[in-house]
Order: C-alpha cells, then sequence, then structure tokens
C-alpha cells in the first residue's frame, strides 16, 4: 500500500524527463499507468467479505509519527475515485491539453496530487494525514495557476491558497489537541475512545476547529468562494480536483471522525445547518451563473453541502446516502466538467449567452450532457443514479434522530423543505446547463471557432462516467453490498444494510421529487421573468466583496501599523528602545517589590569627590546646552578627564592611565572627522516632543540610578575578590592584581577584546579605502 | 623632633594636602567656567591645557594623602598626553586638519 500511495510522487520525479519526447509521445499516456495500477491494485479489495487492513511504516517513533495506512470502505471508495478518476481525467487531458503547452509541469502537479489525496484518505495518523492535507493544498494551489501568465489564475490560486490553508491550520490545531486529549496519533484509536473526547472540556474547540478544516477545503458556505475562482483551472484539472476528489477530503474528514462526534447535537447542528444552507444558497447562485464552468462550480458546492448534511444526520439511512452520492457525484460531476471542456475546445467559448443549438452539431457529447444534467437535478428517471441519491435524502431528511437541544429540533423541522427549495434551483439549473448549451437558439455566427464533434478521445472518459451514471442506475446492487455497505459502515460503526430498489413506492420522498420537478419546470419555463430576483439577493452584497475587503484591510492595516513604527527615523526607535526599558523595569521592580535602600555599609565622602562629580555634572550638562562643535567635543573632554580623576581617587591607577589615553584618542578622532560632523543648531521641535524627550531621558536616568542603588543593597553572594588578591603572587607571578586577571585569570576576554580592537580597525581601513569603488554604490 | 615630625605626619600633611585639593579645585572650577563660556575656541583650549596641568598636581596630592607611589605613572601620562592634545588643538586651530596628507 505503502508504494501504491507513493507511485504517482515516485513517478513525477521522471516525467521532466519523459516530457522530453512530447512531440512523439504525449506526456500523459506514461502518466496513465500510475492511477490505472493503483485503480487494479485497489479493485481487488471490493467484495461483500471486505475486511479492514492495517499497515505501519516507521516514519518519527519518537513523536508516534509513523506512516500508517488504514484501508476500510470509507477509504477504499475514495481511494478507488480517485484512481479511476485520476485514470479517467488524465486520458481525458491527453487530447485536451496540446503538446505545446508545459506538460511535464502539469503532470508532475497532477501527479504529486494524486499522492497526496490517496495519502489523505489512506493515512491513520493524524499528523500524516495533516502533511499530506497540506500536499493537496500546495498540488492544488499549482494546478489552479498553471496558466500562471493570466491574472485571473494566480487570483484564483491564491485564493484557494489561503482559504484552505486557513482551515487546514486549523484543523491541525484540532488535531494537536486531540492527540494531547487521547495520548494518541491514531484515528482508529481515538474513535475507541470517543467518550473521552466527548467529556473534554475541548470538545468545543475540537469539534470547531476540525469542522473548520473540513469546510474550508469541501468549499462549505461562507468558505465556498474559492471554488468558482478555481475554475480558472484547465479542465481536466476541475473534472478532477473540484468535482471528484479534493473538494470531497473534507467530505471525508467529516465521515472518518463522525463516529466521535456524531454523539453531540452540536454535530448536527454544525454539519447539518451549514449544510443544507450551502446546498440552498450554491444551488441559488448557480442559476445566475452564465459561465458552465461556473454554473458546474456552484453545482458542486450546492452538492457537496448535501452530501454534508447527511452525514450531518448521522442516521443510518443518512450515511449510507451520502456514500452513495458521493459515487454518484463523482460520476456525473466528472463527465458534466468534461463535457464542458470539450464545448469550450470546440466552440472557443464557456459563456452561456452566446452557446445553443449545439445538439445537431455535437451529437454525442449532448447526448452524454442530457444523462449527466438528469442525474444531477435528480430527475425521476429509473435509469439515473442521481434520483436515487436525491430520494434517499429526501428519505433520510425526514427521518431524523430525536434531539434533546431545541436548536437542533427546530433545524431538523425545517430541513426538509429546504432540501426540497434547494433541489428545486438544482432543477432550474441543470435545464439550464443543458438546454441553454445543446438546444434553443443556435447562434454559431457569435462563437470564436466553427463548433463540431470532438475527437473520440476526448469523448472516451465522459463515456466510461456515463455508463457508470447508468450502470449505478440500473444495477445498484453492484455496489451496494460489495462497497457502498463497507464505507457506510466504516462511517457508523455498525454493520449497515441499505437496499436500493428500482421503486421504493409511494413513500412521501417520492412526492417530494414530484414537487421538485413539478416547480422546477415552472421555475425554468418563467426563469428570464423572475431572475431579476438577484439584483435583491444577493444584491450588492457578495462574499467574494467580502473576501476582498478583507484582503485589502489586512494589507492596509497593517501597513499602517507598520509606519506607525517603522518611520526610519532613528530618533524614534530610540524613543521606543528607551521607553520599553524604561517601562518593563520600572514595572518589574514595582512588581517584584525590588527596590532595597540600605545606607550601613557606605563608605564617607570626601571633598575631592564632591569636588571632581560636581565639575563632571557641570560638564556632562553644559554638553547638553552646548551650539558650538568644539566646545561641545572639548567638554565632553572634561567628563572623561574628571572620570580619570575619579579612578584616582577610588584608587585604579591603571583604569586611570587606560581612561586619560582614550579620552584623549577620543577628543582627537571628533576633531579628526570634524568636517563631517553635523553642524550643532537649536532644533526646531514642539513642546509636546520635547518634553516628551526630557520624560524619557530623565525616567531612563532614574531608573539607571534605582537600579544601580539596589543592586548595591542586595548583595547575594560574597564577592570573589580576596581570591584574586591572595592567589595573585602566588598563581600569576605577579602583584598588579589587575594585570593578573587580564592576562591570566580571564585571558580569554582580553584575547577577544583585542581581536575586537583589530576588527574595528580593519573595519575603519575598510571604510576610508575601499569607498567609491565598483559596488559601493 | 620625632614628636614634631609624627606630628607632621599624621596632622599637618593631611590638611595641607586638603586645603591644597580645595584650592586647585576651585581654579579647575574657574577654568572650567572658561572651557564652557569661551568665548573663542584657543580660549577653551588653553582653558583645557590648564586644567590638565591641575589634575597633574591633583592625582600628587592624592598619592601624597593615600601614601602611594604608584599613581606617578599617571601623572607623567598626563603631562605627556596634555602636550600631545594641546599640540593637536592648536594644529587644529591653526590649519583645520590635524595629521597633514601629502596629496594635499
Amino acid at each position: 500500500m505503502l508504494f501504491a500511495v507513493f507511485l504517482p510522487a515516485i513517478l513525477a520525479i521522471f516525467i521532466p524527463f519523459l516530457s522530453k519526447w512530447k512531440e512523439k509521445i504525449h506526456t500523459g499516456y506514461f502518466v496513465l499507468l500510475a492511477p490505472l495500477a493503483i485503480f487494479i491494485y485497489f479493485v481487488r479489495f471490493i467484495g461483500k467479505d471486505f475486511d479492514t487492513v492495517m499497515e505501519q511504516y516507521s516514519w518519527i517513533p519518537s513523536l508516534q509519527i509513523g506512516i500508517d495506512f488504514y484501508l476500510d470502505g470509507l477509504s477504499l471508495l475514495f481511494v478507488l475515485l480517485i484512481s479511476g478518476i485520476g485514470a479517467l481525467v488524465t486520458f481525458y487531458s491527453i487530447f485536451y491539453l496540446h503538446t505545446s503547452e508545459k506538460l511535464s509541469h502539469f503532470y508532475v502537479y497532477l501527479l504529486l496530487f494524486m499522492t497526496a489525496m490517496l495519502g489523505v484518505v489512506l493515512s491513520d495518523n493524524v499528523f500524516v494525514l495533516y502533511s499530506f492535507w497540506e500536499l493537496t493544498s500546495i498540488s492544488s494551489f499549482l494546478l489552479i495557476g498553471y496558466w500562471n501568465y493570466k491574472e485571473r489564475s494566480r487570483y484564483g490560486a491564491l485564493k484557494s491558497m489561503l482559504i484552505t490553508v486557513f482551515g487546514g491550520l486549523s484543523m491541525l490545531g484540532g488535531f494537536i489537541l486531540l492527540s494531547i486529549i487521547t495520548n494518541t496519533t491514531s484515528i482508529q484509536a481515538m474513535i475507541e475512545q470517543a467518550d473521552v473526547i466527548l467529556s473534554s472540556d475541548y470538545f468545543g474547540w475540537i469539534l470547531a476547529l476540525v469542522l473548520l478544516g473540513a469546510f474550508t477545503k469541501s468549499a462549505q458556505f461562507p468558505f465556498h468562494i474559492w471554488l468558482p475562482d478555481a475554475m480558472e483551472a484547465p479542465t481536466p484539472v476541475s473534472a478532477y480536483l473540484h468535482s471528484a476528489t479534493m473538494v470531497k477530503a473534507g467530505i471525508f474528514l467529516v465521515a472518518r471522525f463522525s463516529p466521535i462526534f456524531v454523539m453531540s447535537d452540536w454535530f448536527f447542528i454544525f454539519v447539518s445547518g451549514i449544510g443544507v444552507l450551502t446546498l440552498v444558497w450554491g444551488s441559488f447562485m448557480a442559476v445566475r451563473q452564465t459561465d458552465l464552468k461556473g454554473i458546474l462550480a456552484f453545482s458542486t458546492i450546492s452538492q457537496l453541502g448535501m452530501i454534508m448534511t447527511m452525514l450531518g444526520f448521522g442516521t443510518k439511512a443518512a450515511i449510507f446516502a451520502a456514500v452513495f452520492h458521493i459515487l454518484n457525484h463523482a460520476t456525473f460531476k466528472g463527465s458534466l466538467f468534461m463535457i464542458a471542456g470539450i464545448v469550450d475546445h470546440e466552440t472557443g467559448t464557456r459563456d452561456i449567452r452566446k452557446l445553443g443549438g449545439l445538439f445537431t452539431l455535437m451529437p454525442i457529447s449532448g447526448t452524454l450532457a442530457f444523462f449527466g444534467t438528469f442525474s444531477m437535478a435528480g430527475v425521476p428517471l429509473p435509469f439515473l443514479n442521481g434520483f436515487y441519491s436525491k430520494e434517499k435524502f429526501f428519505d433520510s431528511s425526514l427521518h431524523l434522530n430525536e434531539y434533546t437541544s431545541e436548536l437542533a429540533n427546530l433545524l431538523s423541522n425545517a430541513i426538509p423543505y429546504l432540501a426540497v427549495f434547494g433541489s428545486i434551483f438544482t432543477f432550474v439549473y441543470s435545464m439550464y446547463l443543458v438546454f441553454g448549451t445543446f438546444l434553443g437558439k443556435k447562434q454559431f455566427d457569435q462563437l470564436p471557432k466553427k463548433p463540431h464533434e470532438a475527437p473520440f478521445g476526448m469523448l472516451i472518459s465522459p463515456i466510461i462516467l456515463v455508463l457508470g451514471i447508468v450502470v449505478i442506475g440500473l444495477a445498484p446492487f453492484l455496489f451496494n453490498e460489495t462497497i457502498l455497505a463497507h464505507a457506510a459502515e466504516a462511517i457508523y460503526g455498525e454493520p449497515v444494510k441499505a437496499h436500493i430498489q428500482f421503486w421504493h413506492g409511494l413513500i412521501p420522498a417520492f412526492y417530494m421529487s414530484l414537487a421538485v420537478v413539478g416547480f422546477g419546470i415552472v421555475l425554468t419555463i418563467s426563469r428570464k421573468g423572475w431572475q431579476s430576483i438577484y439584483r435583491f439577493i444577493p444584491g450588492k452584497l457578495s462574499l467574494n466583496k467580502a473576501y476582498d475587503f478583507i484582503l485589502a484591510q489586512l494589507e492596509n492595516s497593517s501597513a499602517k501599523i507598520t509606519n506607525t513604527y517603522m518611520n526610519g527615523s532613528l530618533r524614534r526607535y530610540m524613543v521606543l528602545i528607551l521607553l520599553t526599558i524604561v517601562i518593563c523595569c520600572f514595572t518589574a521592580l514595582g512588581l517584584t517589590n525590588g527596590f532595597a535602600w540600605d545606607t550601613s555599609n557606605l563608605a564617607p565622602i570626601t571633598v575631592p569627590e564632591i569636588l571632581i562629580a560636581l565639575a563632571m555634572a557641570t560638564a556632562a550638562i553644559a554638553t547638553i546646552f552646548t551650539n558650538n562643535k568644539i566646545a561641545a567635543i572639548l567638554i565632553l573632554g572634561v567628563v572623561g578627564y574628571g572620570l580619570s580623576l575619579l579612578f584616582v581617587v577610588y584608587k585604579a591607577p591603571d583604569l586611570a592611565l587606560t581612561q586619560l589615553v582614550v579620552e584623549t584618542i577620543t577628543v582627537a578622532l571628533f576633531l579628526l572627522c570634524f568636517y563631517h560632523l553635523p553642524n550643532l543648531t537649536e532644533r526646531i521641535e514642539s513642546k509636546a516632543v520635547k518634553s516628551m524627550n526630557v520624560l524619557i531621558s530623565l525616567g531612563f536616568g532614574v531608573l539607571m540610578t534605582v537600579v544601580a542603588i539596589s543592586a548595591h543593597n542586595t548583595k547575594l553572594f560574597d564577592t570573589i575578590s580576596e581570591y584574586f588578591i591572595e592567589t595573585s603572587h602566588d598563581l600569576g607571578g605577579g602583584d598588579n592584581v589587575v594585570n593578573v586577571i587580564l592576562v591570566d585569570m580571564r585571558g580569554l576576554d582580553t584575547m577577544f577584546e583585542i581581536v575586537v580592537l583589530g576588527i574595528a580597525a580593519l573595519a575603519i581601513y575598510g571604510l576610508v579605502k575601499l569607498r567609491n569603488k565598483k559596488g559601493a554604490e | 623632633m620625632k614628636e614634631l615630625s609624627l606630628i607632621l605626619e599624621d596632622e599637618v600633611i593631611p590638611i595641607v594636602t586638603i586645603i591644597c585639593l580645595v584650592i586647585i579645585s576651585i581654579s579647575i572650577a574657574l577654568l572650567l567656567y572658561r572651557v564652557i563660556k569661551g568665548p573663542t575656541n584657543p580660549d577653551r583650549a588653553v582653558a583645557l591645557d590648564a586644567i590638565g596641568i591641575n589634575l597633574m598636581a591633583m592625582v600628587g596630592l592624592v598619592a601624597v594623602l593615600t601614601y602611594t607611589t604608584k599613581l606617578n605613572d599617571v601623572i607623567l601620562l598626563i603631562g605627556i598626553l596634555l602636550f600631545i592634545g594641546t599640540i593637536a588643538l592648536a594644529k587644529f586651530l591653526e590649519k583645520g586638519v590635524i595629521i597633514d596628507r601629502k596629496h594635499n
């Protein structure tokens, strides 16, 4: 199984080499091998007596992260969809993409996506699942932006990336909480501890975060906005990612975790509530679209909402219907996307307003489209699979669990009506899609190309999918117990037996279907009459505008925030640094009661000290108020000499010597670069700024004084200076303790200070000598 | 005689030294006024030079006060630095630069 999952990724490594011969053999033929092989490998598992398979491979054992693959009915269904439709889409893309395109890029992304998707559905380890999950986001980003010279492609790719990665990250948060609470990283082990999770304090967070991941990926309201923009991708990508596989990853996630969550009322409220809202909104909005793929995108959103709603019900019948519809939706939506691609390819436009009456020219595509759309609409014809799953949906919406909370009960009463309402619009857009394209007014003069039937190779994939529609429709028993029942069992936790029959009798669900068709026909015919409603709902309120607004606001406000402190002025930065130090240190001093005042071990103050201190203070204050450059430098020199005198008084001759020399050199250096020093002038500053400066500098001075006093009065340990004085002669062989410390006891510090001086000297030399040479600008 | 020298050492010398220190401090303070006030830069340079000489005296007095010979180096160093510093200042005030360049 490990090899099966990574086969596409391994093949992807060789694609760039294989694509060198793309003029002779279309690269897609090589790619086709991977999904076919995977499909054949997994198709063996189908059967009544299917049993789950667990394979474990070590990856990061210390973090309990291993590449563990768990194959049960649910993942088998998804694996077959991914590999089966993957093969069909690859075959379709061979005829869709011309060899002048960058084929190697396309197929590398596609194969990466395939691996990622297989990994998502097969992983048992939540963190491995997350890794594959993000890989799907990235590869889908690359695929949507495949024609990266188009501005709309880049916009769509970025949008889908931002939204799905946002969801993916919150899902990771949910996973981390889950793994901490259950102390395991395996999904199956988590399901066994469902009661622990349900009773945990963080259950609400887990539910919200994991569902956020699922909703963003599966384009649920209000995160559905990325999907219509992802239609800028090549049609094979739309057919594969945005109908059959990636958008169902969220569905898969909800299904996978529903044994844990299903006991909670909130799961029903969130999943079914959002699902039914998505269903209604998606189908309502689909009617407004004029682009074939736009209609299909909103239709996908609405169908995903329907599956989500059924998963939220959590009853046996609903879960079976959900699994069944996952299969059905993949077949008819895949074929419809391919036909939309064919129409685009053969006529040069996807705008439904320009299309019409194509049936005479494209009879095969037209027939296929009729099957696909009628199945999608759930028209009560017994050879269409969409009808069955829609009827099951209505049926299960009428038989919901009893809920304890009022909100859940209210929702469960409203859902059948909402379901019918949404389905009416589903019917309307399906009919609009097929009749608007293939029947009606012929206006071939408006088309960029002269339309004609597609090449046969392009038609093979949709034909196979439409055959799937009919086969599932006519012989549901083939799929019922062999695969669907296992998948439903994996979600529900107990064996599920539900029979899709040819004729269910005159149950309420059938009347609901009839009502949908009846109202749907009326609305379809009168579509022109009521279409002005879109001017009021949604009117000017658009979620896309909200997204653009949020994005623009994020950029603007972060730019504003950055500009408030990053204004390029050194003065501002100094103010911020000093203010931070003053505020933090005073807060810390206040909180820890750190100020200490103790006069017991102070030395007596002598007259020379007072005099020197007065002189230094006078000079220091004078420096601030001087307007003459040389005077400022000289007065600063007084401070330095005063300091050396202080060293003398405090009996530190070595320090005094060094200080004298350094002070002299500093003053000399100031004079040396005198020309380049700015002229000291009275700075024109507002009073607020001036007083702020004074306040900050006073604050900083007071702070340092307070800290020094406190530090002096807080003696936690004895000093080690006694040791140096005693041993300086015996160990160091010298009587000058300072020098013995500098070169013997702590010679390392001295060495690096020499290095600092050396570097400074080299740097000065470099700055002076190497200026105005090439590259210096 | 011996008692007299003891009295000299213990009482008279410290008192005299401190008086000298105070007097030198006053002269430094007056010179400091000159440094700050100016009015011309040569005034400041000369005042700084005089401050340096006073510093030498001060260090010597401190050495007497603390009975140490360790500060003699400091006195000599101040002397050298003062000389160099004053020359540099003077050259700067006269020519505008301290080190002449051949290429000029």
